[in-house]
């Protein structure tokens, strides 16, 4: 192992195919290529018009989670309910994957879910793998040590084409996280913290490493949680460094290596980790132990603050843009405001742990009058343990609606959206303007403030009722 | 895809930064199958108001925007998602750059694989552009050069080989494709196999 190598610098060692040189970039190898509906269509219609195969199937796994309804579908007339444009591109990638010969996690398979919390859970997703999708939130996979992150769909045909992208080596930036993580303080926190204090843009041209004690005592969901946004703080990847808690999560997946295989894998997988001398391109530290519940209060994930903190005041144009479209006063806190929708899901929180946490604080309570509470479990094998615990009734019998799996209101693409004005507290992972909804105000917040906050009927802090 | 020499137009100004894939085509316009007519979609929550009237201080419903090639943008322009809508949207809709202190990673990518070009450009040329809209500016791709109203040259930086293909109007999968032959050795020489 080369003691000066970062972890990211070892993965893309051993991927490249030709090395990149002044004039031209490098040729690097995918591992894992994963597909959904929307970003795919134009991709597979360039193929077929150039009468190509995709090279390797069985390195493509396709699944269905955009546009999907998250009301049971059943028929070809429920899935009209998300409108006909959607249910055409929901067909187009089950004919997609029949005619190109790609696994289709589709309705019924028991397995679909969102592109980011199947992959692990199935355990494609491995530490050293080389991971794309036509999705940006494809970070998510960096949790297991992988270099993983998203592509446009001219790059998707790339990859169908060739198995391999054309890319410039990124620079390293490495967020150490130190301290210890207060109760009632989660990976979500931890992760909106980081993009407050690096910005929307602070990764840009960047893969991130992940690093430090607090990082390390994570279980694998949260992990995910932190990776997951790093494309928020503009980083097209992030990264931790696999260890036992990883091959823990992984041992006895479906798709990892079995017997005498699987114990050579999680050797090479030791490996995987920044030397002792390696060096960053830069680096950022972050002290967790005076962390607190954290929200947005503007309109992208780095306008974001603690839960008691005051808004601030002052800013450019751009900034008094963002507090007008949420209706929020600069100098008060964003706890108190009074609030519409809850939405729990996304592949930032949609994994069982993101559902218990919010499952603890709704159990025996009420959600409070005239607030909507979706609940979308991330997939449909999250969905099948939530309800082998009980989860789903619990949820109900607070008031909330217990949904199939899907992106749902993440993005709102599928019907579930929030009315024009509604505030939505949202574990999902953009409070971009209209992202939930035309004229919908989200703030992003963790499921456990998402609960919290779904009981007292406006911003509360989780901590309060645990 | 046709070479891209040389752009002479007036600008359009967006003087917001973080300008996200969300705002430039709103999720609902992404359940298309192909790339055609996402124009009437570009920024359509800013352009549009609820009643689907034209927003007149927007700033592409500016008489003067009409014809413009040129989109100048605040810090951050095309962060969030990765949908190639973004740049298909605003090629649909006419432009043929945009010109920003700092392009989002995903969206300059899939910018440069369709032909939109992305210049990044100092903060003062920035600052001046922003003040003046519909200036008359030339962008260079050859010279890598952004041209101002009074003459003055400022460069910026652009991948060699992206720039190359745009000049040649080369598809970037045909390149790769002719490397299928060392793709193949790559695969059969891996210790371990994916
Ligand atoms: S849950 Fe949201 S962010 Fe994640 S893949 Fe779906 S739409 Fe994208």
């Amino acid at each position: 192992m080369d003691p000066a190598s970062t972890l990211f610098e070892k993965v893309w060692a051993e991927h490249v195919v030709v090395p990149e040189t002044a004039e031209t970039p490098a040729v690097l190898y995918i591992d894992l290529h994963l597909v959904h509906e929307v970003t795919s269509p134009q991709a597979f219609s360039v193929l077929r018009d150039s009468g190509l195969p995709v090279r390797r199937p069985d390195l493509t796994l396709a699944t269905l989670d955009h546009s999907t309804p998250t009301t049971p579908v059943r028929t070809f007339q429920d899935l009209l309910v998300a409108g006909e444009s959607a249910a055409r591109q929901v067909r187009q990638l089950e004919d997609n994957c029949g005619e190109f010969g790609i696994q289709l996690l589709g309705f019924g398979s028991g397995q679909r879910g969102i592109v980011h919390v199947i992959g692990p859970e199935l355990g494609a997703t491995q530490p050293g793998k080389t991971i794309v999708c036509g999705d940006s939130h494809t970070s998510t996979h960096g949790a297991f040590g992988a270099l993983a992150f998203g592509i446009g769909t001219t790059e998707v045909g790339h990859v169908m084409a060739t198995q391999c992208l054309l890319q410039r080596r990124p620079q390293t930036l490495a967020i150490n996280v130190n301290g210890v993580l207060p109760g009632g303080v989660t990976a979500k926190d931890l992760v909106l913290a980081i993009i407050g204090r690096i910005g929307v843009d602070g990764g840009t041209g960047h893969v991130i490493e992940y690093r430090g004690p607090v990082i390390a005592a994570l279980d694998m969901e949260q992990r995910m949680t932190v990776c997951n946004m790093s494309i928020e703080g503009g980083a097209r990847a992030g990264m931790i460094a696999p260890d036992d808690t990883t091959f823990q999560f992984l041992a006895g997946r479906e798709r990892v290596p079995r017997g005498s295989d699987w114990d050579a894998a999680v050797a090479r997988w030791r490996s995987l980790r920044s030397g002792d001398d390696a060096t960053f391109d830069r680096s950022v530290d972050i002290d967790a132990s005076a962390l607190t519940p954290m929200v947005t209060f503007g309109t992208n994930p780095g306008m974001v603050i603690g839960i008691d903190d005051p808004v601030p005041s002052g800013g450019d144009a751009s900034f008094r843009k963002a507090l007008d479209y949420m209706q929020v006063e600069a100098g008060k806190p964003m706890a108190g405001q009074p609030v519409d929708v809850v939405f729990i899901g996304s592949c930032t929180n949609g994994r069982i742990s993101d559902i218990e946490q919010a499952a603890r604080i709704l159990d025996g309570r009420r959600v409070a009058d005239g607030v909507r509470v979706l609940v979308v479990p991330g997939s449909e094998q999250v969905k099948a343990a939530a309800e082998a615990r009980g989860l789903d009734k619990i949820v109900t019998a607070a008031g909330a609606e217990w949904r199939e799996a899907g992106c749902s209101m993440c993005l709102g693409m599928n019907g579930d959206i929030a009315r024009p004005g509604e505030l939505s507290v949202s574990t999902s992972n953009r409070n971009f303007e209209g992202r939930q909804g035309i004229g919908a105000r989200t703030v992003l917040a963790s499921p456990a403030t998402a609960a919290a906050s779904a009981i007292a009927g406006c911003v509360a802090d989780p901590r309060k009722l645990v | 895809m046709n070479p891209i020499r040389r752009i002479a137009s007036r600008t359009v100004v967006l003087a917001v930064r973080d300008v996200d894939t969300d705002q430039i085509i709103p999720a609902r316009y992404l359940t298309t199958t192909t790339r055609e007519g996402l124009g009437q979609a570009l920024f359509h929550d800013l352009r549009y108001d609820d009643n689907g009237n034209e927003v007149d201080a927007f700033p592409l419903n500016q008489a003067r925007a009409a014809e413009c090639k040129v989109l100048v943008a605040g810090k951050n322009f095309g962060c969030g998602s990765s949908r190639e809508h973004a740049p298909w949207a605003l090629l649909d809709y006419g432009f043929e750059a945009v010109i920003s202190t700092e392009i989002a990673d995903i969206f300059r990518s899939n910018a440069l694989k369709n032909g939109l070009v992305p210049v990044i450009v100092d903060d003062a040329t920035h600052a001046w552009l922003l003040d003046n809209p519909g200036a008359d500016v030339v962008i260079d791709l050859e010279s890598a050069s952004l041209t101002l109203p009074d003459g003055s040259v400022v460069g910026f930086p652009i991948d060699a080989f992206a720039r190359y293909c745009l000049l040649e109007g080369i598809d970037e999968l045909g390149y790769l494709r002719k490397h299928l032959g060392r793709i193949e050795k790559f695969e059969e020489s891996r210790v371990w196999k994916p």
